[in-house]
C-alpha cells in the first residue's frame, strides 16, 4: 500500500473553480484560463503513488506547481478535484474530502512539514520552536520540552536551546526546522525547498545529514526542489513538473538516461550525471567490442585484449602478449588498495563516479561482470559520453528553458 | 443659484433628531452607563487619593524598573512625581491618570478584538476605515455636544469622547499587526495542526504584539491629549486648572498645570513604550 496516493488532483486558486475546471478539460492553457476566469492553475491532473520509506522529489522551475502539489498533501492548498489519499494506520484518508478535525489530526499526527525560509516563530526560543507542533497537539510543557530537547540533540543543537532563532545561522535555523518536524513523530515529512536558502556548503552538509537521518528513521519524504543535482542526490523517485503538470515520474537513473521530453533533457544536460548513473547504462557491451582472432580490443591502440569463452566467461586479459592479473573490486573496497598492474572487474551497477576513480587509479579499463559472465567494459570513451551528456537514448530538438 | 441653497440637506437636523430620539427612548441605558462608570472612576480616584503619595510614587518607579531596568528612568519618574506633588496638583494628576487608564483599558478591550476581526474579514475593515477616519478627524468639540446631552455633565462624557478619539489607534495597529503576520508563520501554524483559536493566540497575536503595543502606547497618548478638552464638560483632572487659568487669564496656574500634564505624558510614554523599541518616537 502506498503511503500517499495522488489521483488526478487539480489545485486551482481562485473563485471560478467550476469554469476553470471546464476550461482545463477543454485543453485550454494556464495563461488563457488566467485571462478568462482570473484563476491560477497550480496543479493539473497530477497522479503519483509514493511508497512508504521513499524520498519522492518534486522537481521543476518556480511556478511549475511543485510547491502547490506539496501543499495539497497536508491540505494547505485546496484540492479542487481528484483524490489525495494519505495513509493513517490501516485506512487511507482523502485529504480532499475530510473535515477540519480529521485534517488537524492528519497534520499533527501523520504529516509534518519543513519550510523554505524556516518559518520559525521569532519570539520563541529554539526549544519552544521545536516543541511548537507538540504544543499544537496539546502535549503538556514538561513532556514537550523533554521531547524537543531529545530532537535538538539529534540535530546537534542542544546548547542553543534557549537562544532565539535570529541568533542562529541559516543552517542552524533549518536544523531547528527539521527538529520541529521530526519531533511530531509523523511518518510523512513534507519538505518545501528546505535547503534552497542556504549556502552551497551548508546545503550539501544538510543533504548528507538528511540522507543519514533517513537511513535510521525510514520516513516517507516528499521533497520539493528546483535543483536537479539535489533531486538526483537524495531522491529515490523524482517527479518532474512543468506548467502545473507532472511530465515524468521515475527513478533518478531513468530520468537521466531516458528524459521524457526536451524540457527534462535540458534539465539533465545541466547536471552532473556521474553521481546517478550506473556502469551498466553506459558500458560498451561485449557484443559491440571490436576484435580479431586474438580476442576483443579494450582500447583504441589494441594493446589490451580480452578473451572470452562461449558462455562469455573470462579466460584471460593480455597486454601486448603479457597476461594481466585480474582483481575483483566489490562496492565496499577501498580503491587506493587496488593494484595498478591488474585489470579490475566490478559489478555492473557500479556508480560512474567510482568507476572513474578506479580508472584514474589503475590506468586500465574496467570490466563489468555479473556471476562470472562479462557484460561489457568501461573505458575513457564511456566516461566522456557520460560527462558530455551523450548518453540519451532519445533525441529532442533542444528546448529553450 | 438660489436652488442650491433653497433646499438645505438636513444633515444637521437629522443628527439632532437621532440624538433627541436616543435621549427620549434610550435614556435609561445612557444613564446606567453614566452612573456606573462615574461610580467606578470616582472610587478608583478616591482610593488613590486616600493612599499616601509615596505609595503610587514607589509603585510607578518599581513598574518603570521592572519594565525597563533603567536607573535614569526611575530617577526621572520619582523627581517628576515629587515636582507635581510640590506644585499641588497631586489629586488632579491622579484623576487624570485614572481617566487615561480607564479610557485606554476600554479602548483596548474593544479596539483589539475589533482590529483582529477586521484583519480576518477584509469587508469589515472596508466599512470601518471611513468611520475611523471620521472619528479621528472630526473636531473633538463636535462630539462633546451629543455625549454631553446623552451622559450629562461630569467625567463620563469626557471619558466617552476620549474613547471615541483614542480607540482608532488600537483598532488600526492591531489590524495592521495581524494582517502583516508573515504568511509563512500562519502556514507553519496550520501545517502543525493548529485550531483557529490556537493559531490566533500562539501565532498571530505574538507575531503582531509589537504593533499592538505601539497601538496601546498611542492610545494612551491620545487619551492624555483629550484631558484638557474633557475638562470643558466637567471631567476632573489636570485639564480643570488649565481651563480655569484660561478663564481667569492666570499665567502661573496655566503654566504649572501645563507642566504637570507634560510630565505625566512623558512618564506614561517612557513606561509603556515597548522595551527594546527605544529608538522610535
Amino acid at each position: 500500500m502506498s503511503a500517499i496516493s495522488i489521483q488526478n488532483v487539480d489545485v486551482i486558486f481562485g473563485k471560478n473553480t467550476a469554469k476553470t475546471l471546464a476550461m482545463l478539460d477543454d485543453g485550454k492553457s494556464r495563461h488563457q484560463i488566467l485571462g478568462d476566469t482570473g484563476d491560477t492553475v497550480g496543479v493539473h491532473n497530477a497522479s503519483l503513488e509514493i511508497n512508504a520509506g521513499e524520498i519522492c522529489v518534486l522537481m521543476g522551475l518556480s511556478g511549475s506547481g511543485k510547491s502547490s502539489l506539496l501543499r495539497a498533501i497536508n491540505g494547505l492548498n485546496p484540492i479542487s478535484r481528484g483524490k489525495l489519499l494519505v495513509q493513517d494506520g490501516d485506512e487511507m484518508v482523502d485529504i480532499a474530502r475530510c473535515d477540519s478535525t480529521t485534517l488537524r489530526h492528519m497534520r499533527s499526527n501523520r504529516v509534518s512539514m519543513v519550510f523554505q525560509n524556516f518559518a520559525l516563530m521569532p519570539w520563541l526560543n529554539v526549544l519552544d520552536n521545536v516543541a511548537f507542533g507538540l504544543d499544537m497537539q496539546g502535549m503538556n510543557k514538561t513532556d514537550r520540552h523533554q521531547k524537543a530537547m531529545h530532537q535538538l540533540q539529534l540535530v546537534g543543537l542542544e546548547q542553543w536551546a534557549d537562544k532565539l532563532p535570529n541568533q542562529l545561522s541559516g543552517g542552524m535555523q533549518q536544523r531547528v526546522g527539521l527538529a520541529r518536524a521530526f519531533a511530531m513523530d509523523t511518518d510523512i515529512l513534507l519538505m518545501d525547498e528546505p535547503f534552497s536558502a542556504l549556502d552551497p556548503l551548508i546545503r550539501t552538509q544538510l543533504q548528507d545529514e538528511l540522507i543519514e537521518l533517513q537511513q535510521n528513521m525510514q520516513k516517507t519524504i516528499v521533497f520539493v526542489s528546483h535543483d536537479l543535482d539535489e533531486a538526483l542526490k537524495i531522491g529515490s523517485k523524482i517527479g518532474i513538473m512543468e506548467s502545473a503538470q507532472i511530465i515524468q515520474y521515475d527513478t533518478p537513473e531513468n530520468i537521466v538516461l531516458n528524459p521524457a521530453t526536451a524540457y527534462v533533457q535540458d534539465f539533465v544536460a545541466h547536471t552532473n550525471p556521474l553521481n546517478v548513473l550506473k556502469g551498466h547504462a553506459l558500458m560498451t557491451p561485449v557484443s559491440q567490442l571490436p576484435g580479431d582472432e586474438f580476442g576483443l580490443h579494450l582500447d583504441l591502440k589494441q594493446a589490451i585484449r580480452l578473451q572470452l569463452d562461449q558462455g562469455q566467461q573470462l579466460i584471460k586479459v593480455t597486454r601486448n602478449t603479457t597476461e594481466l592479473a585480474m582483481q575483483y573490486c566489490s562496492p565496499e573496497q577501498d580503491i587506493a588498495l587496488l593494484s595498478r598492474k591488474a585489470i579490475t572487474i566490478t559489478p555492473p551497477d557500479i556508480g560512474m563516479r567510482r568507476a572513474i576513480e578506479i580508472k584514474h587509479h589503475t590506468g586500465l579499463p574496467l570490466i563489468l561482470a555479473e556471476q562470472e559472465k562479462v557484460l561489457g567494459i568501461l573505458n575513457d570513451d564511456n566516461f566522456y559520453h557520460a560527462l558530455l551528456g551523450k548518453h540519451f537514448n532519445t533525441n529532442f530538438e533542444s528546448a529553450a528553458i | 443659484m438660489n436652488w442650491i441653497t433653497e433646499h438645505k440637506i438636513p444633515i444637521g437636523s437629522v443628527m439632532e433628531d437621532i440624538v433627541d430620539w436616543l435621549t427620549d427612548n434610550a435614556d435609561f441605558i445612557f444613564d446606567a452607563i453614566s452612573v456606573s462608570l462615574e461610580f467606578l472612576i470616582l472610587n478608583i480616584v478616591g482610593f488613590f487619593v486616600w493612599l499616601p503619595p509615596f505609595v503610587p510614587m514607589i509603585a510607578t518607579a518599581a513598574l518603570a524598573w521592572f519594565l525597563h531596568r533603567s536607573i535614569p528612568l526611575v530617577v526621572f519618574v520619582v523627581c517628576a512625581l515629587l515636582l507635581i506633588l510640590n506644585l499641588g496638583y497631586w489629586q488632579e494628576m491622579l484623576e487624570t491618570f485614572v481617566l487615561v487608564i480607564t479610557a485606554t483599558t476600554i479602548s483596548i478591550a474593544f479596539g483589539v478584538p475589533i482590529g483582529i476581526t477586521a484583519a480576518h474579514k477584509p469587508w469589515l475593515y472596508t466599512i470601518l476605515r471611513p468611520i475611523l477616519d471620521l472619528m479621528q478627524t472630526i473636531p473633538t468639540f463636535v462630539y462633546l455636544i451629543p455625549t454631553l446631552v446623552l451622559f450629562g455633565l461630569g467625567v463620563v462624557p469626557g471619558l466617552v469622547s476620549t474613547i471615541i478619539f483614542a480607540i482608532a489607534a488600537p483598532i488600526r495597529l492591531t489590524y495592521l499587526g495581524i494582517s502583516k503576520v508573515p504568511s509563512e508563520l500562519i502556514e507553519a501554524g496550520r501545517a502543525f495542526g493548529a485550531t483557529p483559536f490556537k493559531l490566533l493566540y500562539k501565532v498571530e497575536l505574538p507575531a503582531a504584539m509589537p504593533s499592538i503595543m505601539a497601538g496601546i502606547t498611542q492610545c494612551i497618548m491620545l487619551s492624555l491629549s483629550m484631558v484638557v478638552i474633557s475638562a470643558l464638560v466637567g471631567a476632573d483632572g489636570l485639564g480643570k486648572p488649565v481651563v480655569r487659568a484660561l478663564n481667569t487669564v492666570n499665567i502661573s496656574q496655566g503654566f504649572e498645570a501645563g507642566l504637570a500634564i507634560v510630565l505625566v505624558a512623558i512618564i506614561l510614554d517612557r513606561i509603556f513604550k515597548a522595551p527594546g523599541a527605544k529608538g522610535e518616537g
